[in-house]
């Protein structure tokens, strides 16, 4: 027990000093930016997945709160206020949005609650596109410089690594310490058993309510990053294609675990970035990958690997003694 | 002081009267029986008196309090806990986790998403001894879904005794028992304490005649026979609705 507790905390030393290293280790500052975008993505699947893995609960607008929150930076810098001002609003506004998508979209779950969702995004993405003298419509907004938190100027490809880097590492102990929870316990609860849970005493749609917000803020923090990371923010950036590509990263990954969006991410964004400098039909490639994945392991990436590995220890372990084998619970 | 009282309750689906001006009064302490064949309406007066359906008409008191128009989490909270006829748990958790979640409902920890579940001794020790009494603390750690029917059943009545109720409604407690398992339910009801007052449904009459102080026939919605187990069970009309003829 202590022995895997040290194993594991060892694990996640190494990860953290390999994601602190890797920008000096490469050269090129373009795998550097891939790197960000990996993260940044990695931050707004985390959001996603609280509701989708844990709560049950499927969203197609989700782009629409990162694009709020995007929006509103780069509104208020034009505007010619500061950085600080400007991420506090952002986040302000999107939470605001969250907790108006939450109150009209929560009245239902299921295919339901998805096409609401999806109807608020799409308007989140049409205010954007047509109210041009708010947004500037489908030219967009550029912004002119990231900002210098502590005198640190983030301008440079791996100085934003690293701060990116560091606000991922603060999602992923929040999302772990959510899961642990009480509250956590409660929210797959409700994803579980709805009824039941009412029954035993518990605020359903609260408990839901809670779950939205916090998925919304880490998605609003997820779009201050992407529009400082790019320094634009356009429409395109919140259309239909970029909650679907959220939901693809959670769902390949693995929804409901921990680590399955940060792979999911990983996986799209180096499908879109990387493997498109190759194949030009990158759209494609990337569809194979996803039938391939919901073929092989339709419960995601980790979860799947997971099992794989399980599997291959049982089969050596066999042969050398016939202890039974308990299967792990899944998270 | 009444433990639960039902005024002129009514209910209907569409043209369908399924609960028709249903009085009840249950004493504290008192096991109540409630029977009646298929169809007779007991799982929806259940419904009524949880509060996951609205009454079109009539009245349930809670210890002297009205909640009619109570949301249903509330009424557990005021010590009302139930279970279901369909086996209604959390399949892909542990046993413990399933009683635990029971007492998590009532406590405001529930609302807390930074403590660790997992180290909240209290509700650890609180589910063991609900498991204990239901004789599951063996197989606590279990994954729900490699457990059996009957010990579902258990759950079931584990996660109920949990919430430290003062009603308990039981919604066929024994349904698809064998003989062995209904002898082990038997046991764990009739150690019940006094202290908490019991309503069950059964539609099976011999199961669960034994264990009950009165017994209400539900034929059709409404109640047609109450009394005690000798006068329900020799009066005619539960012969002609219930038993056959």
């Amino acid at each position: 027990m202590t022995n895997s507790i040290l194993a594991r905390r060892f694990a996640i030393a190494v990860a953290i000093v390999a994601l602190v290293v890797l920008p000096y280790a490469i050269k090129e500052v373009y795998y550097v930016n891939i790197a960000s975008q990996i993260l940044l993505y990695a931050i707004f699947a985390l959001g996603l997945n609280i509701l989708v893995g844990y709560a049950g609960l499927v969203s197609l607008g989700h782009a629409g709160l990162f694009g709020v929150a995007a929006y509103v930076v780069a509104y208020l810098l034009t505007a010619g206020h500061g950085h600080a001002l400007a991420i506090v609003a952002a986040l302000t506004a999107s939470l605001l949005a969250t907790a108006g998508f939450a109150a009209l979209s929560l009245r239902a779950t299921g295919i339901t609650f998805i096409m609401i969702t999806l109807a608020l995004g799409e308007i989140v993405w049409g205010l954007a596109y047509r109210w041009i003298s708010l947004t500037n419509g489908d030219n967009g907004i550029t912004v002119a410089s990231r900002p210098a938190p502590f005198g640190i100027a983030l301008s440079g490809a791996r100085p934003f690594y690293v701060a990116t880097l560091i606000v991922f590492l603060l999602a992923v102990a929040a999302s772990s310490i959510f899961v642990r929870s009480p509250f956590g316990a409660a929210l797959c609860g409700t994803r579980d058993q709805p009824r039941r849970m009412n029954a035993l005493g518990y605020h359903v749609w609260l408990i839901r309510f809670w779950a939205c917000m916090s998925s919304g803020f880490l998605s609003a923090v997820a779009g201050v990053l992407f529009v400082y990371y790019n320094q634009f923010i356009s429409p395109q950036a919140l259309a239909l294609t970029a909650s679907a590509e959220g939901l693809l990263m959670v769902i390949s990954g693995g929804a409901g675990t921990l680590l399955g969006p940060v792979v999911g991410a990983a996986l799209v964004v180096i499908v879109k970035n990387v493997v498109s400098a190759y194949v030009e039909r990158w759209n494609f490639m990337l569809g194979a990958i996803f039938v391939a994945i919901v073929v092989f392991m339709p419960e995601g990436l980790v979860p799947g690997a997971a099992r794989l590995v399980r599997s291959f220890w049982q089969a050596t372990g066999r042969r050398k003694s016939v202890a039974p084998v308990t299967a792990e619970r899944r998270q | 002081m009444s433990a639960l009282v039902i005024n002129n309750l009514s209910k209907s689906f569409g043209g369908l009267r399924v609960t028709r001006n249903v009085k009840l009064n249950v004493e504290p302490g008192e096991r109540r029986l409630i029977i009646g064949p298929n169809g007779a309406g007991k799982t929806t007066l259940f419904n009524l008196i949880t509060g996951e359906l609205a009454p079109d008409a009539g009245s349930v008191s809670l210890f002297d309090r009205d909640i009619t128009r109570m949301a249903s989490r509330k009424r557990t909270h005021l010590g009302m806990a139930r279970t279901y006829q369909i086996i209604t748990l959390f399949a892909r958790d542990t046993i413990q986790h399933n009683v635990t979640l029971a007492l998590l409902g009532l406590s405001p920890l529930r609302w807390n998403p930074v403590a660790v579940l997992g180290r909240q001794s209290h509700l650890a020790v609180a589910a063991r001894d609900a498991l204990r009494r239901v004789g599951l603390e063996q197989i606590a750690e279990r994954p729900l879904a490699e457990t059996s029917y009957g010990e579902r059943r258990r759950v079931e009545i584990a996660m109920a005794l949990a919430q430290n109720p003062k009603v308990v409604l039981l919604d066929e407690p024994f349904a698809g028992l064998s003989i062995d398992e209904r002898q082990d339910v038997r046991k764990l009801l009739i150690a019940i304490p006094r202290e908490v007052t019991i309503v069950m449904i059964e539609h099976d009459m011999d199961v669960a005649l034994d264990l009950a102080d009165r017994i209400t026939l539900l034929h059709f919605g409404e109640v047609i026979v109450e009394g005690t187990r000798a006068e329900v069970v020799a009066d005619p009309r539960t012969r002609e609705v219930y038993l056959g003829e």
